[in-house]
C-alpha cells in the first residue's frame, strides 16, 4: 500500500568532500596495518568508500586504496587482492570493517617471511575526508519524483544517499524513506544493491530502472 | 579586452548540476568575507589563480580580497633562498637574512587589512604576517574572529630542516594549512588540508583558440610550424630543468627532426630568473631550432597558442610544487612528458594521458616514442582533456575552498 501524502517529502543531499591529510605514512606493509589499527573512522571511509566519489573518468585497479597501494606501490598483487575483495558496504559498523582489514593484512604478514615494502614507489598517506553536505534543489513525495530527482540530481547526491549511510543525515536514508512510503518491493531492490561493484552513473542508471519497473513505465 | 565570465559559462564545460551545487554550497558562507595575500600580482601560478578565482567568489556573494605584500629585492633574494631550501636545495641564511624577511612581514602587516573572516596566505613570503598582526589569539582556536590559513603551492616533501624549523614557528600559529599533496604534509598540530590547484578552461590560456588564430600567433612571435613542436612553458627556474630538456631535444634531433619552444618570463619575486635565462641561451646558442621566448607574465594567449601548436608539452622539473602547466598541456588534448616529481606524478597517469621520466634520455625516449605514434599520442590527448575536467578545473577547486570556509566558519 502506498503512504504518498502522508510521509514527509524525500529530500535530495547532494555532497563535498574536504578532504585532510594526517600526516602518517606508512613504507611497508606492517606500517599499514598500525595505521589502519589507529585511524580514525573518517580515515577509513575516506580510503574505502569515497574513491566512488572522487573517481569518475580512469578509475585506480581498486576502489579500496589500501588494495591500490599493496598492489601499485609496493608491488604485492596478492595483498592488493585480498584486500580489494573485502566490501565496505558488508559492515554496518566501521570497526568491523577494521577488525576484517587487519585481520587480512596479519594473515598475509604472517604466511611471508619478510615484510613487503616500498622500494621504489610511493608511501601509504593515511587521510580522512569531511563530508560537507549541501540540499539539492529535488523533493519527491511520491515514486515518480523520487525517480524524476535521481535522473537529476549531482552525482555525488547518489553517493550521499547510497554510498555514505553511516555519515549521511539519518532522514537521508533512501530505503527507509521508501518503506516509510509502503514501498517495500522497491526498497527490497534497492537494498539489495551492491554499490562496491557500481560507479556512481552506474548505480544511476540500476536506481532508474528498478524505480521505472515499479511504476510499468514502458521498455523497463 | 575579453568579455567578463561569469560562473553560469561554465556550464559549457562541466555538468550543469556543478555549478548549481557551487551556488547551494556558497550559499552557507554568504556574506561571509575572505582575504588572498600573496607576494605578486602578476607573473606565476598563485598570481594567475588568484585573478581567477576573485571574481568568481564575488559572484558567489563571497565578499573577497586579494592583497599583495610589497618589500625590497633584499626581501625576495632571501624569499628565493628559502622557497629554494624549502624545495631541498642546500641554502645558507644568516641572521640578517631572516631579520629582513620578519621586518618585511612587519611592514606589511600593519600596511594591510588583515581583517576578514577568513585569511588564505598564499606561500613563504607573507608567511610571518600572523606574527605581526594586532588581533589578539584565542587559546586553542587561532586567532580570534578571523580564520587563517597557510597555503602552500611548492613541493615541501623534502626540506632543508633549517628552513623548514624556521617557517614553522609561523605556519603552527595558523588555524590549518592547505598543501597541494599528500606527500607534501608535515608533522603539524594544525589540520592540514587537501587542494588541488587548477586551471580556468575558460582563461585567454585555456580558451578554444581557432586554427588561424594559433598560426598568426606562431607567425607573430616568430616559430614556423613546418615541424613538430616540443614545448616547455615555465619559469626560467633550475627546478623546471631547461637545460635538461635542451638535452632532451638534442638526442630527439639526432633521430627525428623537431623543433624546441621553451617559454617563460621571470615574475617580479624571482631575482633568479634572470641568470638561469642567460645559461638558457648559452646553451641553446647555435640552434636554430631552439626558440627560446621570453614573454610577459600576461602573454596567457600566445601561451595558448603555443600549447595548442606543440606536438608534445614537456615539463619536466626536478621539484614541483604542482605543475599546471601539464593540466594545461592536457586541456589541450596533448600528451605530456613530465618530470617524476611534485604534483605532475598526480596530473599524469603513466602510458594514459603521458609519462613520468627520471632523466634526459627518459624524456628523449618518450618524445621520440609519441613522434612516431601519432594515434597514440592523440588518444592520450583525449584521455588528458577528460581527466582534467574532472580533476582539475577551476570549478573544483573553487567548491572545496568553500567547503573549507564552511569548515572553518561552522557555518
Amino acid at each position: 500500500m502506498s503512504l504518498e501524502g502522508a510521509v514527509q517529502p524525500f529530500e535530495f543531499v547532494a555532497c563535498l568532500e574536504l578532504r585532510e591529510m594526517l600526516g602518517r605514512v606508512a613504507w611497508d606493509e606492517r606500517e599499514l596495518l598500525a595505521g589502519i589499527e589507529d585511524a580514525p573512522a573518517d580515515s577509513l571511509y575516506y580510503h574505502t568508500r569515497s574513491y566512488f566519489l572522487r573517481t569518475h573518468y580512469l578509475s585506480a585497479p581498486y576502489p579500496n586504496d589500501f588494495a591500490t597501494w599493496a598492489a601499485i606501490q609496493v608491488r604485492d598483487r596478492v595483498l592488493g587482492e585480498r584486500l580489494a575483495v573485502v566490501d565496505p558496504f558488508d559492515f554496518g559498523d566501521v570497526e568491523l570493517l577494521r577488525a576484517d582489514l587487519i585481520s587480512v593484512i596479519d594473515a598475509h604478514l604472517g604466511s611471508r617471511g619478510t615484510v613487503p615494502r616500498v622500494d621504489t614507489g610511493e608511501p601509504f598517506h593515511f587521510m580522512r575526508s569531511m563530508l560537507i553536505d549541501v540540499p539539492a534543489t529535488a523533493k519527491a513525495a511520491t515514486l515518480e519524483e523520487f525517480r524524476d530527482g535521481l535522473a537529476r540530481v549531482d552525482g555525488s547526491a547518489i553517493y550521499y544517499h547510497f554510498y555514505e549511510p553511516a555519515r549521511r543525515r539519518p532522514e537521508a536514508d533512501p530505503v527507509r524513506w521508501l518503506d516509510a512510503m509502503g514501498r517495500h518491493d522497491v526498497a527490497a531492490r534497492v537494498r539489495a544493491l551492491h554499490p562496491s561493484m557500481s560507479s556512481l552513473d552506474g548505480m544511476r542508471a540500476e536506481l532508474l530502472a528498478i524505480c521505472d519497473q515499479a511504476l510499468g513505465v514502458h521498455g523497463a | 579586452m575579453p568579455e567578463a565570465i561569469h560562473l553560469d559559462d561554465y556550464r559549457r564545460v562541466v555538468p550543469p548540476q556543478t555549478i548549481d551545487l557551487l551556488r547551494r554550497l556558497a550559499g552557507r558562507v554568504r556574506g561571509r568575507s575572505l582575504l588572498h595575500v600573496n607576494s605578486t600580482r602578476v607573473g606565476g601560478g598563485v598570481a594567475e589563480m588568484l585573478s581567477r578565482y576573485v571574481p568568481l567568489f564575488e559572484e558567489l556573494g563571497v565578499p573577497v580580497r586579494w592583497d599583495v605584500i610589497s618589500g625590497a629585492e633584499e626581501f625576495f633574494r632571501v624569499t628565493k633562498s628559502l622557497h629554494n631550501a624549502l624545495q631541498g636545495q642546500e641554502q645558507a641564511f644568516t641572521a640578517e637574512m631572516l631579520a629582513a624577511y620578519l621586518e618585511t612581514n612587519r611592514e606589511n602587516a600593519a600596511r594591510l587589512h588583515l581583517d576578514s573572516d577568513v585569511v588564505i596566505i598564499h606561500d613563504p613570503q607573507p608567511a610571518a604576517l600572523i606574527v605581526f598582526t594586532r588581533r589578539p589569539a584565542s587559546a586553542g582556536t587561532g586567532r580570534e574572529g578571523g580564520r587563517w590559513v597557510w597555503r602552500c603551492h611548492i613541493d615541501v616533501s623534502r626540506p632543508q630542516r633549517r628552513a623548514w624549523a624556521f617557517l614553522r614557528q609561523f605556519v603552527t600559529r595558523y588555524d590549518g594549512a592547505i598543501f597541494s599533496l599528500p606527500k607534501f604534509a608535515q608533522q603539524l598540530p594544525l589540520p592540514q588540508y587537501l587542494i588541488y590547484p587548477s586551471i580556468d578552461p575558460l582563461s585567454e590560456k585555456n580558451r578554444d583558440l581557432t586554427a588561424e588564430e594559433v598560426a598568426a600567433t606562431l607567425d607573430r612571435l616568430g616559430v614556423p610550424r613546418d615541424k613538430p613542436i616540443l614545448l616547455q612553458v615555465s619559469r626560467f627556474d633550475r627546478f623546471k630543468d631547461p637545460i635538461g630538456v635542451i638535452n632532451a631535444y638534442r638526442l630527439v634531433k639526432k633521430h627525428d627532426d623537431c623543433r624546441l619552444v621553451l617559454v617563460g618570463g621571470p615574475a617580479d619575486d624571482d631575482p633568479e630568473g634572470a641568470q638561469v635565462l642567460a645559461e638558457v641561451m648559452g646553451a641553446a646558442q647555435g640552434d636554430a631550432d631552439i626558440h627560446i621566448l621570453v614573454l610577459p607574465p600576461a602573454a596567457h594567449y600566445e601561451v595558448n597558442a603555443l600549447q595548442r601548436a606543440a606536438s608534445i608539452i614537456v615539463q619536466k622539473s626536478t621539484r614541483e610544487g604542482f605543475g599546471l602547466t601539464v593540466a594545461e598541456g592536457m586541456w589541450k588534448g596533448k600528451p605530456v612528458i613530465g618530470g617524476h616529481a611534485g604534483g605532475i606524478t598526480e596530473q599524469i597517469i603513466e602510458g594514459v594521458t603521458g609519462y613520468t621520466v627520471n632523466s634526459v634520455e627518459g624524456c628523449a625516449y618518450r618524445a621520440r616514442y609519441l613522434l612516431h605514434n601519432p594515434a597514440l599520442a592523440s588518444q592520450m590527448g583525449h584521455h588528458g582533456r577528460e581527466y582534467v575536467r574532472e580533476r582539475f578545473l577551476i570549478t573544483r577547486d573553487l567548491a572545496e575552498h568553500l567547503a573549507l570556509m564552511v569548515t572553518l566558519l561552522n557555518a
